[in-house]
This record gives C-alpha cells, structure tokens and sequence, in this order.
C-alpha cells in the first residue's frame, strides 16, 4: 500500500511490494524471490523467505541501496533492479 | 538429530599415514575472520604468489600444531556456498570435489561467525555433507556475545556432530586450543547428513555417483550442477552429463534453491535448541551509524577524496624522504667504489649492477606505503563502502562498482588488481575492468613520472597551496584514469554480455585494521616486488651495461681514435688554453667525455638505438631514450636504472641522481637535450603504453586467451604513441 502512494498509476504490478520499493528506514517481511538466478544468489546471503529487512539508506545517487537483514544481523547492499525481485509479504 | 538414509552414510576418511604432515583446509563466509586465522596459524610462514611463476589461486603456509607435528594450511576464498558464483569460489570446488587429488585436505576447518550462524552454518553443512571431516572455528564469540546472542557451544556440538572451538581470531584467544584439536586430528565426519537429495533425485544421483565412482550422493548432485566447471572432467565425461541431466529432466536452479531453503529449516531447528538471542541494545549498531556519514550523499564522496588525496600526499611527499636516502646512499656507494678500485669488473659493479640495484630499492617506501594504505582501507571494511558509492558512477563506462577495487589497487600494481576483478561476477564486466585496470598509473610509472617531472617542471607554488609540481603529476594520473574510462566506454559498446551483473554484497562490519594483517601484506608485496622485479632489472641493467661498454669489431677503438686526433687538433690550434693549467683539466675532462659519447654510440646498445630511432624521432625521442623504451618494455620500472646504465657510462660516478645525469645531457646544439616538450612527451607514452611483462602474462591467465593481453599491447602502445606524437608536433 506504501507503493500505493509512491505511483501514481495503481496498475497490479504496481501494488506488489517488493524490497526495492521501501522507503530509507521501512521495514517488511520476505515473501518470495522472483528471479530464479538471482534467488540462489540471495538465498544464499540469507535472504530467505519469511526473514525481516530493512531498508537503511540508498546510495548519494538513489542506487545501490542497503538493506538490513534480520534483527540488525548484516548489512547487505544491492542494486535497485536486484531488490525488485524479492518481493514482500504484504 | 537428521535420521540418514542407509546408502548415504559417509564412508570413514582414508587416515593420512602418519609421517606425513596434515594438510588441512581453511574455508569460510567472506568477513568471517578466515584471513586473521591463516595469519594467526602460519604468521610469516606464507607462500603467496602475486606474480607469476608462484601459485596464486591457492594461499598456503606451514603452521607448528604441537612439538614435531606440522600441518600445510590452505587458505580458501571466502565464499557462501559450495556453489561457486564467481571464478575466485571455482578454486574451492577444484579442490574439494577430486579426493584423488594430491592436494586434496585431510580434513578442513571451517570458521564460521558466532554473530551470524544462521547463514554461516549453510555452508558449514554443505561441506559436511560433501563426506569431509570438519572442525568448527567458532569466530567473532566477544561480537555475538555484545550482540546479546548466547550459544550453549556443547549442545551445538551435539546437534553438528564435529568438534567446535570458541575463538577470537583478532585477538588470537582460542587459536591454542584450535591447534590442540587440530593436531589431535579430531576431525570428525558427523554420523548424519544435514540434507540429502530427495527421492526423485536420487536415478540421476545414483547414475553419477557409480558412473564416476564418487564416495556420496551429494557430491554426485553437485557433478550434476557444476560440471561445466569442473577442471578435471574430460569432454567425454561432460557430454555423459548433459545427456544424463537432460534425461532426467534435472532442473538445476530450482534444485539449488530447494536445498538452500531446505538447509536453512534444518539449520533454524539446530539454532532454536541451541541458540538464545537477548538484545541488550535497542539503538542501532555502531556500524550502521558510522555508514550514515561515510556514505553520506555528499559528505561520502567528501571523505572518499580526501582518503585519496591522503594516499596521493603519503605515496608523493612522504615517501620521498626515504627515497632520497637510498638514492644519495646508492650514489654515495658507487662513488665510494670507484674512487678506490678501477677496471672493468668494478665499473660492471657500479654502472651495471649498482645502478640497476638503486632503481629497485628506491621504489620500496612508495611500494610499501601505497600497498599499506589499501590494506587498510580493505582491512577497516571501506573499501565495499567504495565500491557502493561509485557502482552507479561507473555504470555508464560498463564497469561495475567492485571494478573501482581493482582500478584503485591498479595505482599499486595491474597484477594483483587484475587478479583481483576475480570477485567480478559478470564476464563482460570482469574483462572491462581487466582490459582497462593497466592504464591507471602504478607505481612503476611513478619514479619515471619523478624524475621527468622534476626535471622540467619547476617547484612553483600554484594558487598558495598546490605545488605545480604536484599538479602536473596529478594531471598524469587523472590521463590515466580518462583513459581507463573511455576505453571501458568503448569496450561496453563492443562487448555482448553473457549473463547478467550481479551487485549483491554483504557490508563487512567496521572494525580497526589488524596492523599485523597490514604489516604481512607490506612485507609480501614488497618482498613479491625486490625478488622478481629485482632480478629483471638487475639482470637487464647487466646485460645493457655490457652492451653499452662494448661494440661490435673495432669501431669503438676508431671512433675513441678519430675523437682524440680531432681533439689533439683543435687544442693544439688554440694553445693559449694550455697556459693555464686549470683551462687544460677542463680541455682533458672535455675529451674523455667525447671519447665516453663517441664509444657509447658505436656500442651495441648504440647500434641498437639507432635502428629504432626513425620511429621514434616523431615523437621527439632520441636513441638513447630509445634503448630506455625497449628495456621498459619488460617493466617499466626499468626505465630509470636504464637512463642511469646510459648516462653513466662515461660520467663521474658521483653524479648520484638521475635527474642530475640527465639535466647534465646536452643536444647536438649544447642546448639542454631534455626540453619540458620532449619530457612532456616521454611522459604521456609511458602514461598509456603498455610495457609490463607480468601484466601481460597475468591478463592472459586470468582471461585464458591471447586475445585479451595482446588487444592490450597494441592498444594501449598505440595510444601511447599516437599521444606522444601529437604532444611533440604540437608542443616540440
């Protein structure tokens, strides 16, 4: 709903939130990865369904951004294309 | 604890016999302390090879575990998985999958972070799972414990079935009661599996695992994933992989992902039994706040700047104390020898190897300051920092951010920084960075940017606080760099991607620099530097003393004697010069010198020279700056022990300095020969060209094609003369 906000259009595609779309300091919840390579990548570093982020700050220039996994666990950082695969619960 | 199916029970390790040492392998997360382990285990007794020759995919070292055991230790890139994503984590896999290979490990340790076991632990399971006895390094315990998370150690060590060591590798607490453990070989294969392949697997699995004789079923699943990247399968063997894998239908990403997630079910069981977690602080880790400021919005490329501009002042300014003590000291020697002792042996000793040997000492203080500077921005954790706040900047020229590693430690050296655009996960960008990284100036280049420099620029202060001085070198390496761009610029547009660039990286926690880790890398480096750079030059700086002391036939003896009649002459019509008895000194002096030019240049390294001269007089160079670019074309760094062979032969040996000998050349005009024109010149070939041996060899291991080295040499020695030439037709 937060994405809701941020885009004027409110296609389906639109609603989805996704890790890429939180806003510096929201938290969210991961629902699943939709981009089969990239998810052995993620899941790897923990980015596992069910697991907390967060998002702490963006690059000076929008992107990579800086997500925080867990309770303060680590720190990953990533590309804007890369996070708007994961998509969160809503 | 995880029932095992019958057929997939480890088969018990094969004893190593027991006069021979233990090798043990160490494997691990990036930032799980792996690198302060090996150095803790090993301390000097490391064999690290930046340059070629040495072995660099492997980091090995001799570690005493008790009295009259030793072990080889194997330091491994740090990885997540046993599911290699980039060249730097195939290494892993090559050596863990042959257990017929020579250096396969009796058994492995696997340093994991107490703070974050969850993830550590999936590959800890995997490598368990894959039949090799492990022991647990239970590292960063004093964080965990700050970070509130409590583990009951002997209740882990149940639920994992292998011996677990809280340790603290920073501080080396815990490192004893390791290497009790490991020389003990206490090792163990835990009598359960972790995950194994499910049931539908399990006809292809089989097939592998007797096809291929492996000794389980999951290292016969991972023949299945990774065979493609298997060094020692034969083109047989593969095409009866893909046959196999597209017969069964084995959809290998979805695979990878279900274990994953699965391994992590299992790991969150052990953990909830095992693992309590109280959060003393509710603010946010200091970590976290420190990246608020270092990648700030403009504060981060304030700081990053100024981290540069401190690593430009410290390899510039303070370096050159250092510097112009062996220098003066080189000179002083040289001097010193000759004065006392004469004849043909002695001169090889200071014209050749004395002068040779002064070009590679001199570079050790900036060597070692710019390498100490950027182990230390690794150490502390920024340079991933760096690599965040320039991924986006570097985009457009088709580099990614984890290419601004290699190019800044291409200021150092190309050779590590183009090993190091290993962790560069897409192909199109890792060859971009590797293509490019040799036009950033390294530190080869700067004592011929030193000595140019200062020989024609003066020392003008410029706007109260620069020096010109300073600017104009900053100007050379920011070519350097527009080059190194451009180039990439181009390259994107050639190039086609082979699969998608990845940026996911995990931010190392902020932490002090363990100055022993920066001390080692110093020395390494270094070391790494005198012995093989050394020998180059000094061997070259031999070879061309006898070149240019010696001439084919008798046309030195010719030339000496035409030079000397002609002499004779002009004294004889001039005989009032021979009153004073000063003027005739200096009349003498004058033919030795002339003699000294007149032998140099019927030498062969003058005949040498010569040849090559019509190309290179475009571009303002003579033949003695011509035999200087050809050694160069071995190293670089060559070139001022070359200038100083060639300039010395004939001088006194108490003009130390280069820059003396060089400022004391005079054209056919008796003009100053080198001009601000024809530095200017010299400077931008050595700016772009390509003269460097290792890195050429070096690109052609890390590309495994003559393609990419070569592309360099005629580019990049293109660029250097076309540059050079409009610089001398413009400005000569």
């Amino acid at each position: 709903m937060m994405s809701l906000f941020r885009r004027p259009v409110a296609t389906a595609a639109a609603v989805r939130r996704t890790a890429g779309s939180l806003r510096v300091g929201e938290t969210g919840t991961i629902c699943c990865l939709e981009d089969p390579t990239m998810a052995l990548k993620l899941l790897e570093m923990g980015c596992v369904p069910g697991v907390q982020v967060r998002l702490s700050g963006r690059a000076p220039l929008g992107d990579p951004l800086m997500l925080v996994l867990g309770d303060n666990e680590y720190t990953l950082s990533l590309r804007q294309s890369e996070a708007a695969t994961i998509t969160l619960k809503p | 604890m995880s029932t095992t199916l019958a057929a997939s029970a480890p088969p018990l390790p094969v004893a190593p016999a027991a006069d021979r040492p233990l090798r043990i392998a160490l494997i691990g997360n990036p930032n799980s302390g792996k690198t302060s382990l090996f150095n803790q285990l090993t301390g000097l007794n490391q064999k690290v090879g930046n340059f070629p020759g040495v072995t660099v995919d492997r980091k090995s070292g001799w570690a005493q575990l008790a009295p009259g055991r030793r072990a080889e230790i194997v330091d491994l890139p740090g990885t997540y998985s046993l599911y290699p994503k980039s060249l730097d984590e195939q290494v892993i896999t090559d050596l863990l999958y042959d257990r017929a290979a020579p250096n396969y490990p009796d058994f492995v340790v696997v340093t994991v972070d107490a703070s974050n076991l969850r993830r550590s632990l999936l590959l800890f399971t995997q490598v368990v799972d894959l039949g090799l006895p492990a022991i647990l390094a239970l590292n960063m315990t004093d964080v965990a414990a700050r970070h509130g998370v409590t583990i009951d150690v002997a209740a882990l060590q149940r639920e994992l079935g292998v011996p677990i060591v809280p340790m603290n590798a920073r501080s080396g607490s815990g490192v004893a009661a390791l290497k009790i453990v490991m020389a003990e070989r206490l090792a163990t294969c835990p009598a359960g599996l972790f995950w194994w392949p499910d049931e539908t697997l399990l006809p292809l699995v089989r097939h592998l695992r007797y096809y291929f004789n492996l000794h389980n079923d999951y290292l016969a699943l991972h023949y299945a994933q990774q065979y493609r990247h298997v060094g020692f399968l034969t083109a047989d063997d593969r095409a009866h992989v893909v046959e196999l894998v597209a017969q069964h239908g084995f959809d290998a990403t979805a695979r990878q992902a279900q274990e994953t997630i699965a391994r992590y079910q299992r790991i969150n069981e052990i953990l909830l039994e095992t693992v309590t977690v109280t959060r003393t602080e509710t603010r946010e880790p200091v970590s976290n706040r420190i990246d608020k400021v270092l990648t700030h919005r403009v504060g981060g490329y304030l700081i990053f700047l100024a981290i540069l501009f401190l690593l430009f002042q410290a390899v510039f300014t303070w370096a050159q104390y250092p510097m112009d003590l062996i220098d003066r000291g080189i000179g002083a020697l040289s001097g010193a020898i000759q004065a006392r002792f004469s004849g043909p042996l002695v001169r090889l000793l200071t014209e050749g190897v004395l002068a040779g040997l002064g070009g590679v000492l001199i570079f050790i203080p900036q060597i070692a300051l710019l390498f100490g500077f950027l182990a230390v921005l690794e150490e502390t954790g920024y340079m991933a920092r760096v690599t965040f706040l320039m991924d986006k900047l570097m985009r457009p020229f088709g580099l990614s951010g984890k290419s601004v590693v290699p190019l800044i430690s291409g200021l150092a050296c190309a050779v590590p920084a183009i090993m190091g655009a290993r962790t560069i996960e897409s192909w199109k960008d890792r060859m971009i960075t590797i293509f490019v990284t040799p036009l950033m100036s390294c530190s080869a280049r700067i004592p011929v940017y030193t000595v140019l420099v200062a020989l024609v620029v003066p020392d003008a202060p410029v706007l109260a606080v620069f020096n010109l001085r300073g600017v104009v070198l900053m100007g050379l390496y920011l070519l350097g760099l527009g080059a190194a761009l451009g180039s990439a610029w181009v390259l994107k547009k050639l190039l086609k991607a082979r699969e998608r660039s990845y940026f996911i990286m995990e931010f190392p926690v902020y932490k002090w620099p363990r100055w022993k880790n920066v001390a080692l890398t110093i020395y390494q480096k270094v070391r790494a530097f005198v012995w093989s750079a050394g020998q180059v030059i000094v061997a070259i700086s031999v070879v061309l003393w006898a070149l240019a002391t010696y001439g084919p036939g008798n046309q030195q003896a010719e030339a000496e004697k035409k030079v000397r009649l002609e002499e004779a002459a002009s004294r004889s019509r001039s005989p009032e010069a021979g009153l004073v008895s000063g003027g005739d000194a200096e009349l003498l002096q004058r033919t030795e010198r002339r003699v000294a030019a007149a032998r140099l240049e019927t030498s062969y390294a003058g005949i040498f020279g010569r040849s090559i001269e019509p190309v290179i007089r475009p571009l303002g160079f003579d033949w003695k700056i011509g035999i200087a670019l050809l050694t160069s074309f071995a190293a670089r760094e060559v070139f001022v022990g070359t200038m100083s062979t060639i300039y010395s032969v004939g001088q006194e040996a108490d003009l130390g300095t280069v820059q003396a000998k060089l400022r004391a050349e005079r054209g056919p005009d008796g003009q100053p020969f080198f001009t601000p024109a024809r530095a200017m010149s010299l400077l931008v070939f050595y700016v772009f060209a390509m003269q460097c041996m290792s890195t050429l060899a070096v690109t052609y291991r890390e590309t495994k094609s003559w393609r990419w080295p070569l592309g360099q040499l005629v580019y990049m020695t293109g660029l250097a003369y076309a540059a050079a030439l409009l610089v001398w037709q413009v400005f000569g």
